[in-house]
């Protein structure tokens, strides 16, 4: 979305331009000559994101609104908005999304935290800048489900250091409550995450033109004030894209819980509803109705950012 | 150039025919979709049976994971989309209803059935059938004992309470009890078997709801007195067939329930427990009440989109002989389905001094509700309103027997989320 955005702009901005210009008729038609050519080598990737979203999303939608459930074939049909009525009266909806809500705002308030504090040293390294910036990226380059496995095992009681640890009980149960469930799971989120906060949020600091902060340095800027009048405000772009990625993705969250609590101790996320629906009981009209509030939500959380607080155009944000 | 296309073409003709003939004289492969049982027993046999068939048939593996929803996840997708090239399935006892009604599975032939079902427990054929109908070949069983501590208790106890008291007389340090009380399927055994042994059923068919609420209630309090004793571990909560035989072999647990495959284990890994390692049946709720143990194992069945079902039903019937049966119970420990091998002197061996234990719990063993297609349904029902099993009142337990009921009975009628 947000790469497919710049150019756009940009386009529309030199046509503009030129029409101001009124610059003669020759120019627009190697303008629209190349826009063609340029919709012709984008119309086979556009046409397999088509293929490969477009129809599992309508699919979805589709089933979504019938009596399907794969150990029953004889039963089936259309039933409206019904299996949308039974996911949202039932209570178990909202407690899963209150959770889901939960573990994205606080991973991602953390990891916004950490990944700023990491992007600033990464950008201040003055040696083995490389290596750093390599070895900091490390648990985003390990499978979710394989970084998830090493952080329960870490945890489990009969196998674990962490209750070998001082200041922690020797049989402490860390999945047997809610409290440390979610602690562990956020705390895996968080891990395997801050790397990619980090990265875009150090391109966004590589863009800011050291000459301000030396000027602002000589007109007696302290540091903190350095961070709050320059950096924060110039990296806002960034930042609101590296935000909006990451609660997109934290809000799909599964293979942590699935792995530590299987949605036990009530942790269970939306995602792990949705999987409940269709794979363990193969009623895929209830399932996909899941699957669908969770597209809408991830849609809305996109919406708002995009329209709300200005992300994903970072030429728009250095407009304003 | 010319003699390049020649050949070409050449080597495409003599290729078809190759297959051809294949098709039409050599043995047909039948894949077998299952987990990879570690001792290699299946794969043994399906070599012997192979052979046997003087070129009828040739069986492949296909391994599923090794844990039991995953294998189903697998086998659901493959048969949602109506794959053919699944012949043989390896099924969980829970599978058969749902899978049969989906339309799954082929019915077991009237002359197969004949030769595959006798002497078998009725226990056990009871989870290969759906709706009076075969649907799958039950090739072996499980169920569950209780190990016990024979240096800390002269005589194992008969009722959960007897236990729970015998071991808080001997304290939390050493008298601990290892079940499975996490939020899967292992959970669900245990609270089916409490509920059989007080007396009443989860289910009275397969959409009618039995849980009869005094029964049911004792069964409840039970679990809810000993995820409160002292004595029950402290990851009861979290604890799996796993956490239980590694609580146990780490010696401070005097009472285990778990499938035999604890045994063995305890022999490599904790020689010291395993010398007094004692075994008995399945507790009952009260002195009144009958054991009713658990039941596992795996049926086979014919998929529905099998090309060759003649000769997977001639392969099923190699694979169930009871000297094939024997060699998967001497390999890897598994216990056969037909009553009458637990005579031979070679069970004797897998299971020392206590084959007649097994034999007798898999006689009394109460299936699971999978006679309802909707029991993954009713599983994920009775996981959610029991567990964690900490928070049931020991002394009443209406709080939980009211979720469970309205939770079963939503789950039979297919309604709302779980």
């Amino acid at each position: 979305m947000s790469t497919a955005a710049p150019p756009q702009v940009g386009q529309s901005a030199t046509r503009k331009s030129q029409r101001k210009r009124g610059g003669p008729t020759q120019t627009t038609d190697r303008t629209k000559a190349e826009r063609k050519l340029a919709l012709m080598l984008c119309a086979p990737a556009v046409i397999a994101m088509l293929l490969v979203t477009v129809y599992p999303i309508l699919y979805a939608i589709v089933l979504s609104l019938q009596t399907v459930d794969l150990r029953f074939p004889e039963e089936s049909g259309f039933v409206g908005l019904d299996n949308y009525g039974a996911v949202l009266s039932s209570p178990l909806w909202w407690q899963d999304l209150f959770n889901t809500t939960l573990v994205t705002v606080v991973s991602v308030a953390i990891e916004l935290i950490l990944g700023m504090a990491l992007a600033l040293v990464m950008h201040r390294a003055l040696f083995a800048r490389g290596l750093i910036r390599t070895s900091v990226l490390i648990p985003y380059g390990i499978v979710t489900v394989v970084a998830a496995f090493a952080w329960f095992f870490a945890f489990d009681p009969s196998s674990g250091f962490v209750n070998n640890l001082p200041f922690v009980a020797d049989d402490k149960a860390w999945f047997g409550n809610r409290q440390d469930a979610f602690t562990v799971i956020i705390l895996t989120e968080v891990w395997k995450t801050t790397p990619f906060m980090a990265l875009l949020l150090l391109a966004g600091l590589a863009t800011i033109d050291n000459g301000l902060y030396e000027a602002a340095k000589v007109d007696g800027a302290s540091a903190w004030q350095r961070f709050w009048r320059i950096t924060l405000p110039l990296l806002k772009p960034a930042l609101l894209v590296a935000l909006l990625f990451r609660t997109l993705d934290a809000f799909r969250v599964f293979d942590s819980i699935f792995i530590m609590t299987r949605g036990s101790q009530d942790t269970e996320s939306v995602s792990i509803l949705g999987y409940n629906q269709l794979i363990s009981r193969l009623n895929l009209g209830l399932g996909s109705a899941v699957s669908v509030l969770i597209f809408i939500l991830v849609l809305l959380i996109a919406f708002v950012f995009v329209r709300v607080l200005g992300t994903a155009v970072p030429s728009q944000g250095a407009k304003k | 150039m010319l003699i390049t296309a020649a050949s070409i073409a050449l080597a495409f003709a003599v290729a078809a025919c190759g297959s051809d003939e294949t098709a039409t004289r050599g043995p047909v492969t039948l894949n077998w979709f299952i987990f990879n049982e570690p001792s290699g027993g299946p794969t043994k046999i399906a070599e012997r049976c192979s052979k046997q068939s003087n070129g009828a048939y040739k069986i492949n593996f296909e391994y599923l994971p090794a844990q039991a929803d995953q294998q189903r996840e697998q086998l659901v997708r493959r048969l949602g989309a109506e794959d053919q090239s699944l012949d043989l399935l390896g099924l969980d006892v829970v599978w058969t209803g749902e899978f049969a009604n989906a339309g799954w599975l082929e019915e077991v032939p009237a002359d197969t059935e004949r030769a595959v079902t006798a002497n078998v427990f009725k226990s056990v054929l009871e989870t290969a059938s759906f709706e009076d109908q075969l649907y799958t070949v039950p090739i072996w069983s499980n169920t569950q004992l209780l190990w016990y501590r024979k240096d800390r208790v002269p005589t194992p106890p008969k009722t959960w309470d007897e236990m729970i008291d015998m071991g808080e007389k001997i304290g939390p340090a050493e008298g601990r009890i290892q079940v499975q009380g996490n939020r899967y399927e292992g959970l669900v055994v245990l609270t089916n078997q409490l509920i059989e042994s007080a007396g009443t059923s989860i289910l009275a068919g397969p959409k009618e709801v039995q849980l009869e609420e005094e029964p049911t209630k004792k069964a409840l309090q039970v679990m809810g007195r000993l995820s409160d004793s002292a004595v029950a571990a402290p990851n009861i909560t979290t604890s799996t067939e796993d956490t239980a035989r590694l609580g146990f072999e780490a010696g401070d647990s005097t009472f285990q329930i778990n499938y035999p495959f604890v045994y063995p284990s305890a022999k490599e890994n904790a020689p010291d427990v395993f010398k007094q390692m004692g075994v008995a049946q399945f507790p009952a709720v009260d002195a009144g009440n009958p054991s009713r143990p658990p039941i596992g194992g795996i049926n086979i069945g014919v998929s529905s989109f099998s090309k060759h079902k003649e000769q997977a039903f001639a392969a099923i019937e190699c694979l169930v002989k009871p000297d094939n049966q024997l060699e998967v119970a001497t390999l890897g420990g598994l216990p056969p389905v037909r009553e009458d091998l637990y005579d031979q002197p070679e069970i004797d061996k897998v299971y020392p001094g206590f084959a007649d234990q097994v034999r007798q719990a898999i006689n009394n063993a109460a299936p699971r509700p999978s006679q309802s297609p909707a029991y993954q349904d009713l599983s994920l029902a009775i996981q959610r309103a029991v567990h964690p099993t900490t928070k049931i009142d020991p002394r009443n337990a209406q709080s939980t027997y009211d979720t469970l009921r309205d939770n079963v009975e939503k789950a039979v009628k297919r309604e709302g989320l779980l």
